[in-house]
């Protein structure tokens, strides 16, 4: 009798090059993806050292976190645009890795890049300086983050040294509610289970609403498994995944895709295959979410009361409660929907995809930006830019008193000196709330793009499902 | 990469859970700083005052832990980004050894990179350190011994540590993970040429394009 095995392990299998001992091993990297931020600074070290870049060839630069988002930008437009954006394109130009620099139609986030050209595919293994790495599990991939030795380590070497990780499945059932995303499934996942819950775990996600739910559903999903702990979070490919990469630049073409699509098919978890911890959640539950706090764990129904810290048992959530109501500026127990707002930032590597900017501009069309709150839309790539423009949806977005940009980070991290003000209150698309995240002294709120709308167009935060019914969208179903 | 076989020093208890990596180092030090001088800038948000001086409720900033080679810290820590230059700002400020419940995967990972040792520790043990690490006995100095896998404290518990072997031989030769892999790289072909028949589409990408 063959032994059953999950996604995870066979994915994990069929990269091994080299056993190193129990449960460490010596990965094939399949895929090497380069920004400017983390790229550029260990393209300087391999060169300081000596070495090369072992398979040039399987790697794809793209300059994301240092530039300037401002219409008509170049990298000088930025601060560090130069040093960082500049030097990524010198290094992959001097190694001849495929760039996409500012004037490249496929530039973008490269997460959202990645699987939009169809860089990113099942049964591959992707890395990338960059915790959000765990994205492209979404295509059914094996993807995860690493620091800059490994990012050193991968490009001399096309190999990763890696530790096996526990199997964690979390399988979501039931239908979504109107106005419920993508976005609020992972965060609401996120405060039941704590943000250490997946340390140490792969991440796949299954279940019927996972099933139903559209390709850029799951990228936002897999984006945030990073957020409880866990380095990777995968959906198995299926046909939505198929449907949606058939067509893409980098992917197989004609024979090469009716094998690769064989192989695909058969990278899926086996019936009655073991997981080190299994979870469960109803879809049906979930309210739209908005965090609170000052660690994407810290979330709450927008339905919800701000909870006070005496509400928690354990002393370090407590004390985490009580650092987080004085770093936000909220009152306990106070109504969390109706708290005043100064920014709103729709996009990132979480929700920047043409259909995010579809739920968004929904929520948009015929009502204005609330006076004082400035907001930005930066849509994750040229090719998710120019869907959009084809649609007209920055004309909705510049009509209600939006800023259109042109794609990149942008303000989730705030590396290319767009910050949030000291004490100002941002309604985030993005993926942490961290202390200074966005700017020293900034409070960011994480939600959905049409909560984000919602309070940009209200100037408070506010339940979504509150406004005009048909204006909501519901997480596209594929 | 330098060798870490034995400590003597100073443990700063850093009780506060979830401490991510942009706490350690923020995003604006990320483009300015380098490896030799991020530890100005470690912690940030907790060691400094909004006017820029030394918040003087910060362990760090206290006489007692400024020259701390140990951090005991709450659980969760160096969560968040991949950055790794969270670990030179730690490594930076002489701490070469961070002990908690559990890590950031990234994070811990990034450790072993830079010759810091860091050591997940059941909540209660690292309750005890805290406390231990806290008193005032005059010489509250921890041992660290990556040999026999021990920390022994002040009060003279021997604590015993998990370490796997390879890590452990890293640290103890200070080994360098890309000669190592370097001197295989014939297996790495062999894996190669062997999945260009299996999944040629994952060796072809660029020249379909």
């Amino acid at each position: 009798m063959s032994e059953t095995k999950t996604l995870i392990k066979k994915l994990w299998n069929t990269h091994v090059v080299r056993s190193l001992g129990e449960d460490l091993d010596l990965l094939h990297v399949d895929r090497l993806l380069l920004h400017d931020l983390s790229g550029a600074r260990a393209m300087k070290e391999l060169q300081e050292r000596g070495l090369s870049v072992r398979n040039p060839e399987l790697c794809l630069a793209t300059p994301d976190h240092s530039i300037s988002t401002m219409p008509g930008r170049t990298l000088a437009s930025s601060e560090h645009g130069e040093a960082f954006g500049g030097g990524l394109r010198d290094m992959a130009n001097a190694t001849g890795i495929v760039h996409y620099g500012l004037e490249h139609p496929n530039q973008g986030i490269v997460h959202v890049v990645g699987p939009e050209t169809g860089y990113t595919l099942p049964g591959c293994l992707l890395v990338c300086g960059d915790s959000h790495t765990s994205t492209h599990g979404a295509m059914g991939a094996m993807a995860f983050g690493i620091g800059s030795s490994e990012l050193v380590h991968v490009m001399a070497t096309q190999t990763i040294r890696q530790r096996r990780p526990k199997a964690m499945r979390i399988t979501i059932d039931g239908e979504l509610g109107p106005g419920v995303e993508a976005k609020d499934v992972i965060l609401h996942i996120i405060g039941q289970l704590g943000v250490a819950a997946g340390t140490g775990h792969a991440v796949e996600y299954a279940g019927s609403t996972i099933a139903n739910m559209s390709m850029e559903g799951r990228l936002t999903i897999c984006n945030l498994s990073i957020e409880f702990g866990a380095r990777m979070g995968m959906v198995a490919a299926d046909d939505t995944t198929f449907e949606y990469l058939r067509d893409k630049p980098l992917a197989p073409k004609g024979g090469a895709w009716e094998k690769a699509l064989a192989y695909w098919r058969t990278m899926v978890s086996d019936e009655g295959a073991v997981f080190d911890r299994e979870v469960n959640i109803d879809a049906s539950e979930i309210i739209p979410q908005i965090t609170w706090g000052i660690s994407p764990g810290q979330t709450m129904a927008v339905t919800g009361n701000i909870p006070n810290s005496e509400s928690f048992a354990e002393p370090e959530q407590k004390q985490g409660a009580v650092n987080a109501l004085e770093y936000m500026d909220l009152k306990a127990e106070a109504a969390i929907a109706g708290t005043r707002i100064d920014r709103v930032f729709i996009g990132s590597c979480t929700n920047s995809r043409l259909s995010d900017l579809r739920r968004a501009a929904a929520i948009a069309k015929g009502r204005q930006v609330a006076k004082g709150v400035v907001a930005l839309v930066v849509p994750g790539s040229v090719p998710v830019k120019l869907a959009a423009e084809a649609e007209g949806l920055h004309e909705i977005f510049l009509a209600a008193g939006f800023e259109w940009r042109e794609p990149g980070c942008a303000q989730c991290v705030a590396s290319n000196g767009e910050v949030v003000p000291p004490g100002e209150r941002c309604i985030s698309t993005a993926n942490r709330n961290f202390v200074g995240r966005q700017g020293p002294g900034a409070r960011t709120h994480l939600a959905g793009p049409a909560m984000a709308a919602a309070a940009a167009v209200m100037g408070e935060i506010t339940d979504v499902r509150n406004l005009a019914a048909a204006d909501l969208g519901t997480e596209e179903v594929k | 990469m330098e060798k870490l076989q034995q400590l003597q020093g100073v443990a700063a208890p850093l009780p506060r859970a979830n401490i991510d990596t942009d706490i350690i180092t923020p995003m604006a030090r990320l483009n300015t700083a380098g490896k030799h001088n991020m530890h100005e800038f470690a912690f940030e948000p907790l060691r400094f005052l909004a006017d820029g001086s030394e918040n003087p409720d910060f362990v760090l900033n206290k006489q007692a832990y400024r020259n701390a080679k140990i951090l005991i810290a709450g659980r969760n820590f160096g969560c968040g980004s991949s950055r790794e230059t969270a670990v030179w700002g730690i490594r930076g400020l002489g701490i070469r050894c961070v002990i908690a419940e559990s890590f950031g995967d990234i994070f811990f990972n990034n450790c072993f990179q830079n010759s810091v040792l860091p050591i997940r520790l059941p909540a209660e043990t690292v309750a005890e350190l805290m406390t231990e690490a806290s008193g005032d006995q005059g010489n509250m100095q921890f041992q660290l011994d990556v040999a026999s896998r021990t920390l022994t404290t002040p009060s003279g518990r021997v604590i015993t540590f998990d370490l796997s072997p390879d890590r452990q031989i890293a640290l103890l030769e200070g080994l360098d993970e890309i000669a190592q892999t370097l001197k295989d790289d014939a297996d790495t072909t062999a894996f190669q040429d062997k999945d260009r028949t299996a999944r040629p589409w994952i060796h072809e990408l660029h020249q379909i394009e």
